[in-house]
């Protein structure tokens, strides 16, 4: 794996730095933070506007609860300096309950134009069609990719698919109908993918993928075959053994061979994109993320000492930092583990490998239905 | 360590997925499992046709022959089990090391797994009541006085999620093979070792290893995608599992037996003739298997039946694993047995219930990081008692006070009704009785099982359809 170089690595720590300090300035001034941000200053024991001097000063915060997303009035997460702005809302969860929300102006959009930058033309050619095979509505996803797809030049399909339902299905033991639910996405995809209008790209799941490969190769055809030579994956646990399953037996082969290509992602409501090495037989089919900085930190983090990193190559808990001018978020644990990565030739920082489910909370969540 | 690679209708599969199954006691590993994910079961069911088809080419009586000897290397032979050489003595030390059973009880389930395969034919005979397999290999046959009968096989192969808890279980899935079906199994968590040695055994005896398919590993969206992609499947789990697939015609499920002995009132005076019957029943294979009895109904004497068990049961000790003598199995998943005893000393606290062993000491033995429950009798003073018939995974029975006429409604759903009365009118109530599954009539132990009848649903119904077929000319 190539190494960063320590000057690379470097520079990017004081973007880091810098950027910290700008973005905790927009959102503690009083002319241009959020309500919510604004309020929760006065419950700080340190003032952040004269003692954030680096990001490493963030950790003055208290842990970031997510609870503090849940409910209303929405409008308390928007920076009066952007309060001019059309606004919208995302959210995550809420199977049962509150979900929790977050706004956004213009993050989705700055998020998927970078990770645009991370995508190899030839597997993603410009302005080519899209499928986005993932969760619609109140998501964020949907309305990413289809920007993704409009930045590149291109025009998005997509389908409507409820994972609310779906883990309600699975809670209830209604597993045929999960099954039915997952079909009837498939069919509409299948759909479009057939019906001439020149799709290469496709986002999904990788549960959506496998159920869109098989029900292909059911059909006598293949993704390949479809036209489709990108694919562009994330949303659930991704792991190396799948990705294995996925480009041997799914797609037939490595892109050169099978003229398939599938770049992993890691990202959720609250964080950006985070971009995956490339992932080769080679390395084990080994998928390791690097968070978009300085828009967002990833840290892999002690289960007991939530301040504190631990070694490279050790396991952890992935802690999420999310510095925008839309959206501050310090130190928010994720409910998955991983191992932290050093940083790599394209993305200067740390990263984190073998993402799945926080093994302490196991069984307490729902995760990856589709 | 043995190295298990999941199989792909006998290909051997590298995953990079690979899960330790450990000592339970000293957690160290054992074995090294390589796991799949749903996908790869799904892809692969659509080949199911290729396992039929290589069995349709071998006569069922060579099926049979092979299958014979298979079950002789099952129990006496070194196999090429995953990466290794595995004698019989190895397979017995690594199911008891991983799951915490005793060896004694290890053995006694080799026996019984190798008795299936090595008596296969008769068991077949009995299975299809007679019916040549010639009749089902060619899809139609002549019933012996001139009409045709034809059976349409439902499935390619049998699916099978597998438990980790009673490796006697394997004997319902052992007769496939020689129906010319394959295998798809998922095996036990801590248990791979069964299907594993199976395989090894028929696959030297000459059952073509195209015909299987291994899966093991944890997750429950392995099982789901068995049983989603295989048109006949059996699944063995707890009453959730069982309510989860009532009524699916695809899915044989098989969980808690809430087996029984009963006293008609025409020889519940004599019970002190059948006490040792009714430890029997209790205690076998250490409790845990659905063919135990979990509550003993009678309409008098009850506090005295349950005393003289107590008074056998009671006083049993924790032993090590490879003590002879021992007779209990360990609760390997942390918290378990605590759970249990919890629930236990609830039940024991309701009106007219009570702890027959609480003098015999105590119940829960904490043996870090496993634990163990000495066996438990309750008497139950009325046939109401909610928890009459609640059935553990040890030796822990309900001795239930309930008049003759009332007992049919009180037990429900029972695996194994062993009943001890010669009263004909009762017989016949018993007989009738669609709650039954295994009738025995007389002082029978609930686990001795004639392998010469049906056990938990006949498999040649839930594998085939008698159908018409007409032929012209005929």
């Amino acid at each position: 794996m190539p190494a960063a170089d320590p000057a690379a690595v470097a520079e990017a720590r004081a973007k880091l730095d810098a950027h910290a300090v700008e973005t905790v300035q927009w959102h503690f001034h009083e002319s241009t933070g959020c309500p919510f941000w604004l309020e929760k200053k006065k419950e700080l024991k340190f003032d952040p506007l004269t003692e954030v001097h680096s990001y490493d000063d963030l950790k003055k915060f208290p842990e970031f609860e997510d609870e503090w997303l849940r409910g209303g009035p929405v409008r308390r997460w928007v920076p009066q300096g952007l309060a001019d702005k059309p606004v919208y809302v995302f959210e995550t969860g809420g199977t049962t309950g509150v979900p929790k929300s977050r706004i956004a102006i213009d993050d989705f959009r700055t998020d998927y134009s970078n990770f645009s930058e991370t995508l190899p033309d030839k597997y993603f050619p410009v302005g080519s069609n899209w499928l986005m095979l993932g969760p619609s509505g109140p998501r964020r996803l949907r309305l990413a990719v289809e920007h993704l797809a409009q930045h590149r030049g291109g025009i998005c399909f997509c389908i409507d698919l409820d994972p609310r339902w779906v883990v309600k299905c699975l809670k209830k033991g209604q597993i045929d109908h999960a099954n039915d639910y997952k079909k009837h996405c498939i069919d509409q995809a299948i759909t479009i993918l057939t019906a001439g209008h020149d799709v290469r790209c496709l986002f999904g799941t990788p549960k959506l993928i496998e159920a869109l490969c098989l029900e292909l190769e059911e059909r006598g055809t293949s993704l390949a075959e479809c036209g489709i030579t990108g694919i562009f994956s994330g949303g659930t646990e991704f792991t190396p053994q799948w990705t294995k399953f996925c480009v041997e037996e799914l797609f037939g082969g490595p892109a050169e061979e099978s003229g398939v290509y599938m770049t992993p992602t890691y990202g959720n409501t609250l964080m950006g994109l985070a971009c995956s090495e490339p992932v080769t037989k080679e390395n084990g089919y080994k998928i390791t993320y690097h968070a978009p900085e300085p828009r967002a930190v990833l840290e892999v983090v002690d289960f007991d000492k939530t301040d504190e990193v631990v070694g490279y190559g050790e396991t952890g808990r992935s802690k999420l930092t999310t510095l925008t001018k839309e959206f501050f978020v310090p130190g928010f644990l994720e409910r998955d583990e991983g191992e932290r990565e050093p940083p790599h030739t394209m993305y200067p920082w740390d990263g984190i490998s073998g993402v799945r489910p926080f093994s302490r909370l196991a069984g307490g969540t729902t995760v990856g239905v589709y | 360590m043995i190295e298990l690679k999941a199989i792909r209708w006998g290909e051997p599969y590298e995953s990079l997925e690979v899960d330790e199954v450990n000592h339970f006691y000293t957690g160290e590993p054992v074995a090294r499992v390589h796991c799949v994910g749903a996908g790869i079961i799904q892809r692969d069911a659509k080949k199911a046709v290729r396992a039929r088809k290589a069995l349709q080419a071998i006569p069922p009586a060579e099926l049979v022959d092979r299958l014979k000897k298979a079950g002789e290397l099952f129990e006496s032979g070194t196999l090429a089990v995953g990466d290794g050489k595995q004698s019989p003595d190895d397979f017995i030390a690594q199911q008891s090391a991983t799951t915490g059973m005793p060896v004694a009880m290890c053995k006694a389930n080799v026996t019984k797994n190798a008795f299936v395969l090595k008596n296969i034919d008769t068991i077949l005979d009995c299975l299809t009541r007679g019916l040549s397999l010639d009749t089902l290999a060619r899809g139609y046959g002549d019933e012996g006085r001139g009409v045709i009968v034809s059976y349409q096989a439902q499935c390619d192969a049998l699916g099978a999620v597998l438990p980790s808890n009673s490796p006697g279980v394997h004997t319902l899935w052992l007769p496939v093979i020689a129906l010319q079906m394959g295998l798809v199994l998922k095996p036990g968590k801590s248990e791979p070792w069964t299907p594993y040695r199976v395989y090894a055994a028929m696959v030297e005896a000459g059952i073509p290893p195209e015909t299987f398919c291994l899966y093991p590993g944890a997750g429950a969206d392995i099982g789901g995608a068995i049983l989603s992609s295989c048109r006949r499947s059996m699944i063995f789990g707890g009453p959730q599992t069982v309510a989860q697939y009532a009524g699916n015609d695809k899915v044989q499920v098989h969980g808690p037996g809430f087996s029984k002995v009963i006293f008609g009132d025409d020889c519940v005076d004599d019970w002190e003739q059948h006490v040792d019957l009714l430890v029997d029943s209790v205690y076998r294979n250490g409790g845990r298997s659905c063919l135990n009895a979990s509550s003993v109904y009678a309409s008098r004497h009850t506090k005295e039946i349950a005393e003289a068990m107590a008074a056998k049961l009671g006083p049993i000790e924790v032993l090590p694993p490879d003590n002879p003598e021992a007779g209990l199995a360990a609760f390997t998943i942390e918290g378990a047995a605590k759970a249990i005893w919890g629930s236990i000393e609830s039940d024991a606290e309701a009106p007219g219930v009570t702890d027959m062993t609480s003098k015999y000491g105590d119940r829960l033995v904490e043996r870090p990081p496993v634990a163990y429950l000495r066996p438990v009798v309750l008497h139950h003073a009325s046939h109401e008692s909610e928890t009459r018939n609640k059935e553990q995974m040890f030796p822990m029975v309900n001795v239930v006070e309930c008049p003759q006429a009332k007992m049919l409604s009180a037990m429900g759903t029972t695996l194994i009704c062993s009943a001890i009365t010669n009263d004909e009118a009762f017989r016949r109530d018993l007989i009738n009785s669609i709650d039954i599954d295994r009738l025995n009539l007389g002082p029978i132990p609930t686990p001795q099982v004639d392998w010469l009848q049906p056990h938990e649903g006949n498999l040649i119904e839930f594998l085939y359809r008698s159908r018409a077929l007409q032929l012209a000319g005929a």
